[in-house]
């Protein structure tokens, strides 16, 4: 009887190495720490997925994995099973991404947003997504009666206070009498806890409703006030028809088609990308008719002048809540700052929770 | 009409053996639940159960899974038994943590053979102390200890949330919510090179033998047990109810402590707001699966560990939705919860007679 046992079982494992051996197509996998269908972050990179598929790759992808323990087993698992490439798209997985890698030197790795490459296999990627900021910053400045701007903000990692700083600028340049009034969630998806903070911004005088956050809740809060808003991540339009002037699109899919072509062809080296509007990696969706013709125009110029360089978002002069100069007159921020700001520029209340 | 009524005597045999009949009829319904959605049921269900443990790598991994919920579930076994219903284990965990990585950053950059037990001394003290919250304020103020612990769990949370936030977050870390990496000496020892299987897994199966001994082979196991049957007879017995109390919270926050320790210590190395993918509610099931016997545990967490590891692999080389294995997770304890009720009352077919008082 044991020994029938262990035969059964040497042969299924052998049968299962086979299946598994067998399978040398070229396969790209994703690893994403929401559920497909979260119409913000996750959304997103599945839709850059598809495009890939379209593309004539096949792709594999793990939904819902815990930035904590569970991570490194899943890409390693996926590295395992035969995927080339694979994008890890939360800042979560930075180290277990770079932990595989060392013991995958054949596959390669895509890390969205982080700042660790400690293996030639690994690349990091993410999107200027301040730019985007600019946009919304023009048009909440216009569009503000109370010039008060409520944002509802994740986490005080540079990337959200970029964001807050290039919005502020923007609308100081067309009002400079605006105020930035900032709800710190902690949660990059917490529907009830964003509402929550888009009802006491409005409740403190906030026409303008802003979020560095995932779920459709603040626009939908807004559309219910009759207050202004701007969608997150994707179009968040049909959540707040009235409401949302614009959303800022993540569109990963052009990168994640090229990588993958790049991966496939032998062409795929390490880099650190940084795309904006002008590679299409932050894209707007279509301009709310109810600013007006006249500012839709204004805007879209920005946005060309932004994809094209003649505008930048960071154009000094800047100076900090206390007055200190950041950036000198007729010069514009390099990339090293902006990817390590830590501080509000004038004009924003509150201070940096530490 | 239907009449339902208690059984006389029910057997032991099956009543252990009600566990994998639970199990066979959650494959049964998995495959048909598979078929339905598309899938080959028996391929589904191969990748499901048998891929992911099918290398060394993912034995180890299926250990790494199974070590917290085990550990958890034998402390709250404890409760259990005896009529306490701590609900809150997961609060205890992540208080447990925070307590042994506040440890672990305070020995930032000490080498020594001590860091290592303090930091695990540290976190089985915080579970402790955190679930005798709910124990004290049953004991004192006679309040619901499912409410209490539970309320609790959120509270741990959030505090963990604060700490990584601000005070705690690693100063080279831009601010993102997270410590610094804990140092090598506060690190749990991996036991084979490339397999994450840790030193954790010892403290596990010492908790199991030292409950087996305590909840079988002492006064204080037998005083538990008769609690848990009948608080009355306890009373008459003349059994210090408050201390028991006390005791098994304690044992119960100790147990989940340990396993957040042993989680931030082994595999993740660092604090963070994602220590525990709810380990602590989990284990509730895997207590019950278990039987709430030590030895039980043990099979119910691997079996456990295996629908979330089996969840992953099926999604990667099927596309089935990764919340099959929560799927799979509450059909076993259903299927349990139903052939206990089956178990211990017999439901009797009355016909369409009228029915007399």
């Amino acid at each position: 009887m044991y020994k029938y046992f262990l035969r059964l079982l040497a042969s299924v494992l052998l049968l299962l190495g086979f299946s598994m051996s067998a399978n040398a197509e070229f396969k790209v996998g994703f690893v994403y720490v929401g559920p497909t269908g979260d119409h913000g972050w996750t959304y997103q990179h599945d839709e850059g997925r598809k495009a890939v598929e379209a593309a004539g790759i096949k792709t594999t992808y793990v939904e819902s994995v815990p930035e904590g323990a569970d991570a490194e087993r899943v890409i390693r698992q996926l590295a395992q099973s035969g995927h080339d490439l694979i994008f890890t798209t939360s800042f979560g997985y930075m180290d277990p991404t770079n932990k595989v890698a060392k013991d995958f030197p054949n596959v390669k790795f895509e890390h969205a947003t982080g700042y660790k490459r400690e293996h030639s296999n690994v690349s990091t990627y993410s999107a200027r997504f301040y730019e985007g900021r600019t946009l919304l910053g023009h048009m909440a400045g216009k569009m503000t009666k109370t010039n008060v701007i409520g944002y509802i903000a994740s986490f005080p990692i540079p990337e959200v206070i970029r964001g807050i700083n290039a919005m502020t600028l923007a609308a100081q340049k067309v009002n400079p009498n605006i105020k930035t009034k900032i709800v710190w969630v902690f949660t990059w998806y917490d529907p009830g806890k964003e509402s929550e903070a888009a009802q006491a911004l409005i409740d403190q005088g906030a026409d303008i409703i802003m979020q560095h956050t995932d779920s459709t809740a603040p626009v939908q809060v807004a559309e219910k006030a009759g207050v202004w808003s701007f969608g997150q991540a994707s179009d968040m339009q049909r959540f707040a028809p009235k409401s949302i002037l614009t959303s800022i699109i993540d569109d990963w899919a052009p990168y994640y088609v090229e990588r993958s072509i790049a991966a496939r062809d032998g062409t795929w080296k390490q880099q650190n990308t940084w795309h904006g509007l002008k590679e299409g990696m932050v894209a707007m969706a279509p301009y709310n008719s109810a600013m007006g013709s006249g500012l839709v125009k204004e805007v879209e110029k920005l946005q060309k002048d932004l994809a094209s360089g003649k505008a930048h978002s960071f154009t000094g002069p800047i100076y900090d809540q206390k007055g200190n100069l950041l950036v000198a007159e007729g010069k514009v921020a390099d990339d090293g700052m902006l990817a390590g700001m830590s501080v509000y520029v004038k004009g924003v209340e509150g201070d940096i929770p530490k | 009409m239907i009449k339902i009524e208690r059984r006389d005597e029910t057997s032991n045999l099956i009543y252990f053996l009600t566990p994998v009949l639970a199990i066979f009829l959650t494959l049964v319904t998995g495959a048909i639940i598979f078929y339905l959605l598309g899938f080959k049921p028996l391929e589904a269900l191969k990748f499901f159960f048998i891929t992911p443990i099918s290398d060394l790598y993912g034995l180890s991994e299926l250990l790494v899974k199974a070590t917290p919920l085990c550990l958890i579930a034998i402390g709250l076994s404890f409760c259990f038994k005896s009529n306490n219903w701590n609900i809150g284990a997961e609060g205890q965990l992540t208080f447990g943590g925070i307590v042994g990585g506040g440890v672990a950053l305070l020995f930032y950059n000490h080498e020594g053979f001590y860091v290592l037990p303090l930091i695990i001394l540290a976190g089985a003290i915080g579970g402790m102390v955190f679930a005798m919250i709910p124990a004290i304020l049953k004991i004192y103020f006679n309040t619901n200890e499912i409410l209490v612990s539970l309320m609790l769990v959120y509270v741990s949370k959030l505090l963990l949330d604060y700490l990584v936030v601000g005070p705690w977050s690693n100063p080279e870390g831009f601010n993102f919510p997270e410590t610094r990496q804990f140092n090598d000496s506060a690190r749990l020892p991996v036991l084979f090179e490339g397999l994450r299987i840790h030193a954790g897994i010892f403290i596990a199966l010492v908790s199991v033998f030292l409950a087996w001994i305590v909840l079988f082979k002492t006064y204080l196991g037998f005083q538990i047990k008769v609690s848990g049957l009948s608080l009355k007879t306890a009373k008459y017995a003349g059994f210090k109810g408050k201390t028991m109390i006390l005791l098994v919270f304690m044992v119960s926050g100790a147990c989940a402590g340990l396993a957040g320790v042993g989680e931030i210590t082994g595999p993740i190395g660092q604090l963070h707001r994602m220590i525990s993918p709810e380990y602590g509610f989990t284990a509730i099931i895997v207590a019950f699966l278990g039987r709430l016997n030590p030895i039980g545990i043990v099979f119910a967490s691997l079996i456990v560990a295996l629908t979330y590891l089996g969840a992953e692999t099926a999604q990667i080389f099927l596309q089935v939705p990764k919340y099959t294995g929560q799927v799979f997770q509450g059909m076993i304890l259903f299927f349990l919860l139903a052939s206990d009720f089956l178990l211990f009352f017999r439901i009797k077919f009355l016909g369409f007679k009228k029915y007399e008082y």
